[in-house]
């Protein structure tokens, strides 16, 4: 009798489904899956190891870069956490900017997340009509801070700018007429509040089309029901936090239970499923949107009323006014000292987690009271995720790691750091 | 009336006594330190017991203390030339292959590796400490039989910090190159690294080879005296409070 060996498969790095540069050693017995073994770190920059070499207040554009589909929500917990250690705490009209941005970066990461997870499992429109409101987003992203991903607009003591009173337009192109461009043009013509305000009018109608293409559909739930199912005991031991716990029936949400800046004044809803399986994660993350759409309506709605500073007025830790360093000698000192050395954070240790899109992304912070992180650490909720690849893809058919690789939602940039 | 934060930190003290080595709560989080050899039963009471009930691992940390609280700009006086630029001093930024960094913090062991808790059921945060005892062989037991989610980021810290994991099933290298060497998060590993990668037009493959580029740094490490934070120990000499 012929002896039975497993079969050893390679997938990746550079497979279109594997997000980004997963490499995944497969042992198969026949189609079925004995044991995944993810090999990770293609795409280390040792960004923890640059952070302490630098000023607290120059590692803000690296935490965009890594999880670079949620960019804001990576700076959230950044500036949150050297706010803590410096005692400030930054004006309430920041504070609702960093929540609404932060829900804007939730829906922009949850789209680009069910346009590729639909994709890899078939259905290829998903794809084309996630990245139809993405632009839409971007756009805001950049009226504020001039960058369409990338953006290091939360800054210690609040937000770098004010929110603008106009939206970037289209230009007239060979590939636009002038019909065509003033139509793009339609909602753009008022502030960025106005724009996002159409915006939140439009996105519940866009959500309900996603789910007429994939909720009832006969494939979809054919790859995603029962595929994956996490029990909460092991997802809770499994580290599992955001979409991955609540799938599994955990109600946790750190929005909610340990509310940070105005959360606690937002009036929303936290979806939880029951099965925890791809379909329960997909239904969640699909409310999710309605959840953000309902917090940034409000945060618009508390914009327009209220005005004030969106940073604060420490010039210890905040850059002063042109103006102010032209005519006033304490504050070109003050520039002068901020720019060339950086702020320095009090002896010890802090910890800070915010809800992110994906989990719970922590930033621990070790300061021997340089101007410099001693050390920092960054927690990712992507890394955690893809650890508990073997135990979600064990017994189950090749074709469905994909899916399990959708709905963990991972980022390498996040997983590698 | 006391915190929650506080009462948690009694509690701990109750539960454990002496078996912690410290028991601090700062910027609203409880820090304990404990033993390597006490870590697995404190976490298992930590995991089991109802007033506790840590049962999320969120992160697990090594950290290497051998440059705490050096400075790179230590100005002892000023002469007629200025200040010093904070140019010599050899910190991991500026090594060059095979240099050993100048200041060494000795008030502490080398390497630690630090867990931080999260109690779902009590909504509450905690962080747990413990030093390695011999620098050169770092060791610190597992806990992955408590919680498995400690798998990959003990290797992690092994990769990064070379802290070895006592019982560990599978401690292999994870974020860095196959073949690497060195643990690259060490404060005496250079910032520019040790090798880079090029195609070599002659061998006609990708060779390794010694970095060529120069360290360099831009805004030296300076510890300033600041009397708006409350610090429980005095943070610097007088040396350092040239502001």
């Amino acid at each position: 009798m012929p002896e039975i060996r497993n079969y050893t498969l390679n997938f990746g790095p550079a497979h279109p489904a594997a997000h980004g540069v997963l490499r995944l050693v497969l042992e198969m017995d026949g189609e079925v899956i004995q044991r995944a073994d993810p090999h990770v770190g293609l795409l280390h920059r040792a960004t923890e190891k640059l952070a302490e070499s630098k000023p607290y207040n120059q590692s803000i554009g690296y935490m965009d870069r890594l999880d670079y589909v949620s960019m804001m929500c990576n700076e959230h917990s950044y500036v949150l956490a050297m706010e803590k250690m410096l005692g400030v705490e930054c004006p309430e009209r920041a504070q609702y900017i960093r929540v609404m941005f932060a829900e804007i970066t939730r829906i922009l990461n949850h789209l680009l997340w069910i346009g590729a997870h639909a994709l890899d499992v078939g259905a290829m429109t998903m794809f084309l009509y996630a990245f139809r409101e993405r632009e839409d987003l971007m756009d805001a992203y950049e009226a504020v801070s001039g960058a369409r991903l990338h953006a290091t607009y939360f800054r210690p003591g609040g937000v770098a700018r004010d929110l603008p009173d106009t939206m970037p337009q289209y230009e007239k192109s060979k590939w636009h007429n002038k019909r065509e461009v003033s139509k793009l043009n339609e909602n753009r013509q008022g502030s960025l509040l106005d724009f996002l305000e159409d915006f939140t009018e439009r996105f519940p109608k866009y959500v309900d089309e996603y789910e007429t293409l994939l909720t009832d559909n006969r494939i979809w739930k054919q790859r995603t029901v029962d595929i994956g199912i996490v029990t909460p005991e092991r997802a809770m031991a499994l580290g599992f936090t955001g979409p991955m716990l609540r799938g599994s029936g955990v109600e946790w949400d750190l929005r909610k239970k340990q509310p940070y800046e105005v959360y606690d004044r937002m009036n929303f809803d936290i979806p939880v499923g029951t099965n925890g399986d791809c379909y329960d994660r997909y239904i969640i993350r699909m409310e999710e949107f309605r959840q953000s759409n309902r917090i940034i309506k409000q945060c618009i709605k508390w914009l327009r009323e209220n005005d004030g500073p969106v940073m604060l007025q420490d010039h210890k830790v905040t850059p002063p006014s042109r103006e102010g360093m032209k005519a006033d000698m304490e504050s070109l000192i003050h520039h002068f000292k901020l720019f060339t050395e950086g702020f320095c954070l009090p002896k010890g240790e802090a910890y800070v987690a915010t809800e992110h899109p994906k989990g719970e992304f922590g930033i621990y912070l070790v300061s021997d009271g340089a101007n410099k992180p001693y050390r920092m650490k960054i927690r990712p909720p992507s890394f955690v995720h893809i650890s508990a690849m073997d135990e979600m893809t064990k017994g189950h058919m090749l074709a469905d790691v994909v899916a399990i690789i959708g709905t963990q939602d991972i980022v390498f940039g996040d997983v590698d750091r | 009336m006391t915190t929650r934060i506080q009462q948690l930190s009694d509690r701990l003290q109750k539960t454990f006594g002496s078996t912690l080595q410290s028991n601090i709560v700062e910027f609203k989080e409880v820090t304990v330190e404990v033993a390597a050899m006490d870590l697995l039963s404190v976490c298992k009471t930590l995991r089991d017991d109802k007033q506790f009930a840590f049962e999320q691992l969120i992160d697990v940390c090594g950290v290497d203390y051998s440059e705490y609280g050096s400075c790179e700009w230590a100005t002892k006086e000023s002469s007629s030339t200025g200040f010093s630029r904070g140019v010599d001093s050899a910190v991991n930024a500026r090594l060059r292959f095979g240099e050993a960094p100048a200041q060494v913090c000795t008030d502490r062991p080398r390497f630690a590796a630090v867990y931080h808790f999260l109690s779902i059921t009590n909504n509450q945060r905690m962080r747990v400490r413990v030093y390695c005892e011999d620098e050169f062989a770092p060791m610190v037991p597992s806990v992955v039989d408590l919680w498995p989610v400690a798998n990959w980021f003990e290797r992690e810290a092994f990769d990064l910090f070379g802290i070895m994991f006592e019982g560990h099933p599978d401690l292999r290298r994870i974020l860095t190159d196959y073949g690497f060497v060195g643990h690259p998060f060490r404060k005496d590993f250079p910032l520019i690294g040790h090798v880079e990668m090029r195609y070599d037009e002659e061998q006609k493959r990708v060779i390794y080879q010694p970095v060529t580029i120069e360290p360099r740094v831009l805004v030296p490490k300076v510890i300033r005296e600041d009397d708006r934070f409350e610090t429980e120990t005095p943070v610097a000499s007088e040396e350092n409070s040239d502001a």
